[in-house]
């Protein structure tokens, strides 16, 4: 009787190496997603700034970063600009650079979300009493604004999650490459490898997205009444 | 680089019509799906929950993968353009489906109620009151997504497709040529989407205006 193709997964260190390959996956994508944050308020202050080269211009780059794929950004990045500027960016790095340009720009359009959408009398009130303008920040516009951009602010972090994914096409040794070397090298010992290798690095992303996505749409539900 | 336009060519024209196919088959399972989970139809209830949420919350090179490398396992063959179709279908078909459900719970009951009394029957409701309705609320969403899954087919180079990455990798590779190369790449995409977006924010401005009553 053959093997059961199962055990593939448990096999020598084959488990510990696909759950390396996973922290490879996961640090590239908290990392970005950290950082993606704090640029994304920074940029979607740009948004809403009263300039109007600034709002075009970010405006611009949200655009841009949104209607080239995350793909070509990593190509543009790990082939083009590496040629042009005389640098090495290690392919982690790349990714990093490009889910952080990607993120902020979407972090952006949430956070301008969040704060254009506050009716302006909110302000004006906070004006009328009397508080500073540092006041009615503090005390009117971020707290609310918080409430607005959090469920929108973890179903992008679902997204950049599942984007490291590609960080394959440009030579990460992340979970989907481990679980090709996997493959690769005991094809012949267990000839239904693919299946349960890649069934299981897909389980692994639904596990992790699952319970984000359902924490996103617990604190949307909550929080809009 | 002029020798090698027709590469490009053949590649924007496999990834419209994997994107075309690929937006057609997921808004039509997109809108049953939306249609059984909004009339809470028992037993398909459960599963297309369950199908919505393993569809949006994988990625779609894993679930390529999967259908490409795993199936023949189990006896299933699939060539890579089907293989592509059926990954950015299985994608995509969550994602309309929440897109179109939101338009389908926005459409406030007495408008429903309103249908039913002057004796038009359920499905005359669905196809009159309800729908025109829900498609102009899910229209921005929809719109997005249709972006969004033209966005994703550049994986499928990971089957073996001959798609715009695939192209510009390889000539990347062949000729050295980087710049010119990605810098048709960026171009392929925007001709393919820019006016895409534009048509949307068009369509969904329309609507506004329209706007039911509102």
């Amino acid at each position: 009787m053959r093997d059961l193709g199962v055990n593939i997964l448990f096999e020598g260190l084959n488990m510990q190496r696909l759950l390396e390959g996973l922290w490879i996956t996961t640090r590239i994508a908290l990392i970005s997603i950290s950082f993606s944050i704090v640029f994304g308020i920074i940029t979607g202050l740009f948004m809403l700034s009263n300039n109007k080269i600034v709002r075009l211009f970010s405006r611009f780059y949200l655009e841009m970063m949104r209607i080239v794929p995350i793909l070509v950004w990593l190509f543009i990045f790990y082939f083009g600009v590496t040629k042009i500027v005389p640098v090495h960016l290690s392919s982690e790095l790349v990714c990093v650079i490009v889910f952080v340009m990607w993120g902020s720009a979407e972090m952006g359009d949430i956070v301008r979300g969040a704060i254009s959408s506050l009716p302006i009398h909110q302000k004006e009130s906070g004006i009328a009493i009397g508080l500073t303008e540092l006041q009615i920040y503090t005390y009117i516009i971020i707290p609310q604004a918080i409430r607005r951009l959090i469920p929108g602010a973890i179903n992008l972090a679902t997204r950049m999650i599942k984007t490291t994914s590609l960080a394959v096409f440009i030579g990460v040794i992340e979970v989907l490459k481990v679980g090709q070397q996997i493959i690769e090298y005991s094809l012949l010992t267990y000839p239904t490898a693919p299946l349960w290798i890649y069934g299981f690095i897909f389980s692994l992303y639904f596990m992790i997205c699952y319970p984000i996505s359902v924490l996103a749409r617990k604190l949307e539900m909550k929080w809009q009444h | 680089m002029v020798n090698n336009l027709h590469l490009y060519r053949e590649a924007l024209i496999l990834t419209l019509s994997l994107g075309c196919w690929g937006i057609l088959f997921s808004f039509i399972i997109g809108l049953i799906c939306s249609l059984i989970s909004y009339y809470q139809i028992r037993g398909l209830k459960r599963i297309v929950s369950i199908y919505i949420e393993l569809s949006r919350n994988t990625p779609l090179l894993i679930q390529l993968f999967f259908l490409y490398f795993g199936l023949p396992q189990l006896g299933i063959m699939i060539n890579s353009y089907t293989c592509a179709i059926i990954g950015l279908t299985f994608l995509g078909g969550g994602y309309m489906a929440e897109a179109i459900r939101g338009g389908l719970d926005s459409v406030s009951r007495t408008q429903v109620e309103a249908g039913l009394s002057v004796g038009l029957t359920q499905s005359q409701v669905t196809r009159y009151v309800i729908f025109p309705q829900a498609m102009a609320i899910a229209l921005p969403s929809i719109g997005a997504n249709v972006i969004f899954l033209l966005k994703e087919t550049s994986v499928v180079s990971a089957v073996a497709l001959a798609d715009l990455m695939f192209v510009a990798k390889g000539l990347i590779g062949m000729y050295y040529k980087t710049n010119e190369s990605l810098f048709m790449l960026v171009m392929a995409y925007l001709i393919i989407l820019l006016p895409i977006s534009l048509l949307f924010t068009f369509l969904e401005r329309r609507l506004r205006y329209a706007g039911f009553g509102r």
